[in-house]
């Protein structure tokens, strides 16, 4: 099936400096696609580079099969309406209550009636686990999860195909962002969403992701499952999902490994 | 891949049957909702969505809130030709279908109003007091670095005097030159009708050395460094770099606002006479030009037409003005809460407070220099 975001031999850069060369990624139909990196890596700045806030210095960048550098305005709005974004606080406008949020863009692009918007953002208000009473509220009234889960909503609000998350559980009490991770999975699942994750959060990682890309020296330096990322020997990945955080986010990861092993194994012994 | 549609099939008069069919997703609704609204009065409906070829969830939201009407009214709602993917759909929106408030309640526009007029001038009142309040407290400050003055902050008072000061130099320059001559200009063409051209010289001196100069140079440097105080100071409030600077035991009165006030205090008496200096020329160069009025005449008449005291009473004004525009500006920059639009809207308070004060204060300066008699 044709990937969803197909990235190849991306540059950007700002001034002399070079965040990505040479970077090339697939992001599939309908899979959590976790990004992960140091600090200073370009995680989110390949993230604004897809959905255009940046322009990339060199290579060619393709949403739901479309080169985004080469359409028409026209064109470019309506994959624009395919994609919803969260952005790390959320993003809400502060004039605006969390509902007419929401109705953004319905109202923008879709010229909804005001009735239909009220009642699929009470519907979209639901969805992403917010009591009814917070889409009165404005967006200085919530906490940050609530914010997170607000944000959440209005990327959902035109029922797009694939959403971009930069950092969803950052800021987050643990509670909050395993609620927070869990919501993002059953969204995805029921909604048949792709979604593409920047994170740096194991659980996260470990807990809803399908794949996990690592961002290093420049480019996506691997691409797999988690069970892959804990075998591979790079030193920096060995770091990062053997340290002393990931020691407590890791049993289950390889708990899951042991299965696939035994499966193979007995599959193996089978032939 | 086709539009959405739906077809009333109507059935033997209780019964009515749709059939739904095409894409239903977000795109599709604001055309579809009109016709699943009022769909008349059968008791019972029947969904046939084997013909559905993509539904998301405001299309299901459509779908169930038209079955969910029919189920209250008591009568009978069916769905046939269901897939498991649209069956999953149409559950996903059963299970989120809770009414959501969109606005908080409008009060009463009256009470509202009536809110609103007692609300700011409650306002006034704790602004008044406040500034009160930061003025001790600022005079005290202030009190204590003149008695030990090694704690005076040299270097940043330095670099706002640069700031405030130096940096005004072309706009409050350029403003009071041509100030000068428009007063120049409108000044002739009335007093020629008198043939008393030679007074404008008069007209310019006095307007320009005793009021207009310095009140100009106040209402720019409100704008201009007034402003930057208070975004300056609450832009480090919003970064907590304020609540830092307690916690180290820095006092922010002694490292923020007394170096600014100080340099405003300083530099405002220097633009203002830079100020009349430009003002005056600006007024010699149109009188020569436009009346014949040597500049050699210019000067002579300004002798006889203006005293010292006439300079005296736009600079003297000048530090309390400049007192005002800092104390403002930092007490706004203060009172930043931690968000980005409280910065905004603090320094849109601090220039209007602040002008609103020069001007205030430079009607009273009238009143006392008319009972002295200067």
């Amino acid at each position: 099936m044709e990937p969803v975001i197909r990235i190849r031999g991306l540059r950007t850069q700002f001034g002399d400096q070079v965040v990505h060369e040479n970077l090339d990624l697939d992001v599939r139909q309908g899979e959590i696609l976790g990004i992960v990196g140091g600090s200073g890596t370009g995680k989110s700045v390949l993230l604004r580079t897809i959905i255009g806030l940046n322009h990339p210095a060199a290579g060619t960048i393709e949403v739901f099969g479309q080169n985004l550098a080469e359409v028409s305005p026209a064109e470019r709005l309506a994959v624009e309406q395919r994609w919803g974004v969260l952005f790390q606080d959320g993003a809400l406008f502060s004039s605006l209550t969390v509902a007419q949020n929401i109705e953004v863009p319905m109202k923008e692009h879709l010229g909804m009636p005001a009735r239909l918007r009220d009642e699929i953002a009470a519907l979209k208000i639901a969805m992403v686990g917010l009591p009814p009473e917070a889409g009165s509220k404005y967006p200085s009234e919530l906490s940050g999860g609530m914010r997170k889960r607000a944000g959440l909503a209005r990327s959902l609000a035109l029922d797009p195909d694939l959403i971009f998350l930069d950092e969803p559980t950052a800021g987050l009490d643990p509670i909050g962002a395993a609620n927070f991770d869990q919501l993002i999975r059953r969204l995805a699942d029921n909604l048949g969403l792709t979604v593409f994750m920047v994170t740096h959060d194991l659980d996260s990682l470990n807990a809803i992701c399908d794949r996990i890309a690592v961002l290093a020296e420049k480019h996506v330096m691997v691409v797999g499952p988690m069970v892959e990322m804990l075998r591979h020997e790079h030193p920096w990945l060995r770091e990062y999902f053997h340290g002393p955080r990931a020691r407590a986010a890791r049993p289950q990861a390889q708990e899951r490994a042991q299965e696939i092993g035994n499966e193979m194994e007995v599959k193996l012994n089978g032939d | 891949m086709t539009e959405g549609w739906v077809k009333v099939e109507a059935g033997g008069g209780e019964e009515l049957l749709l059939q739904v069919g095409g894409i239903w997703d977000a795109r599709n609704v604001t055309r579809l909702d009109p016709q699943l609204r009022g769909l008349g009065p059968a008791a019972n409906i029947t969904l046939d969505l084997s013909q559905l070829e993509r539904l998301d969830t405001a299309g299901a939201w459509l779908l169930f809130r038209t079955l969910k009407e029919y189920r209250n009214r008591g009568g009978r709602a069916e769905v046939t030709g269901l897939t498991t993917s649209i069956e999953a759909m149409l559950e996903q929106v059963a299970a989120n279908d809770t009414p959501a408030e969109i606005e908080p309640p409008r009060p009463n526009a009256l009470r509202a109003m009536v809110e609103d007029v007692g609300g700011g001038a409650v306002d006034v009142v704790i602004e008044a007091k406040q500034q009160i309040a930061f003025l001790g407290l600022l005079l005290e400050t202030l009190a204590r670095s003149i008695r030990h003055p090694s704690r005076l902050r040299l270097v940043p008072l330095v670099h706002h005097m640069e700031q405030v000061g130096f940096n005004a130099l072309p706009i409050v320059g350029l403003i009071s030159f041509l100030i000068g001559v428009v007063l120049a200009y409108q000044g002739a063409t009335q007093l020629q009708r008198f043939g008393a051209e030679i007074f404008v010289v008069n007209l310019i001196a006095v307007s320009v050395l005793r009021e207009i100069a310095i009140l100009l140079t106040a209402i720019v440097v409100a704008g201009r460094s007034g402003s930057a105080f208070t975004a300056e100071i609450g832009s480090m409030v919003v970064n907590e770099e304020v609540d830092a600077m307690r916690t180290l035991g820095l006092d922010p009165m002694e490292v923020l606002v007394l170096p600014r006030v100080l340099a405003l205090v300083i530099t405002l008496p220097l633009l203002a006479f830079f100020a009349d200096m430009m003002g005056l020329f600006g007024g010699m160069l149109m009188c020569w030009g436009a009346l014949d009025i040597s500049p050699a005449l210019f000067l002579e008449r300004l002798q006889d037409a203006v005293s010292p005291w006439s300079f005296w009473v736009g600079i003297i004004k000048a530090p309390f003005f400049a007192f005002l525009i800092a104390m403002v500006g930092c007490l706004e920059g203060l009172r930043v809460t931690r968000s980005a639009e409280s910065v905004g809207q603090q320094t849109t308070r601090s220039v209007v407070t602040s002008i609103f004060l020069v001007i205030v204060v430079d009607a009273l300066f009238s009143i006392f220099f008319a009972t002295v008699g200067v």
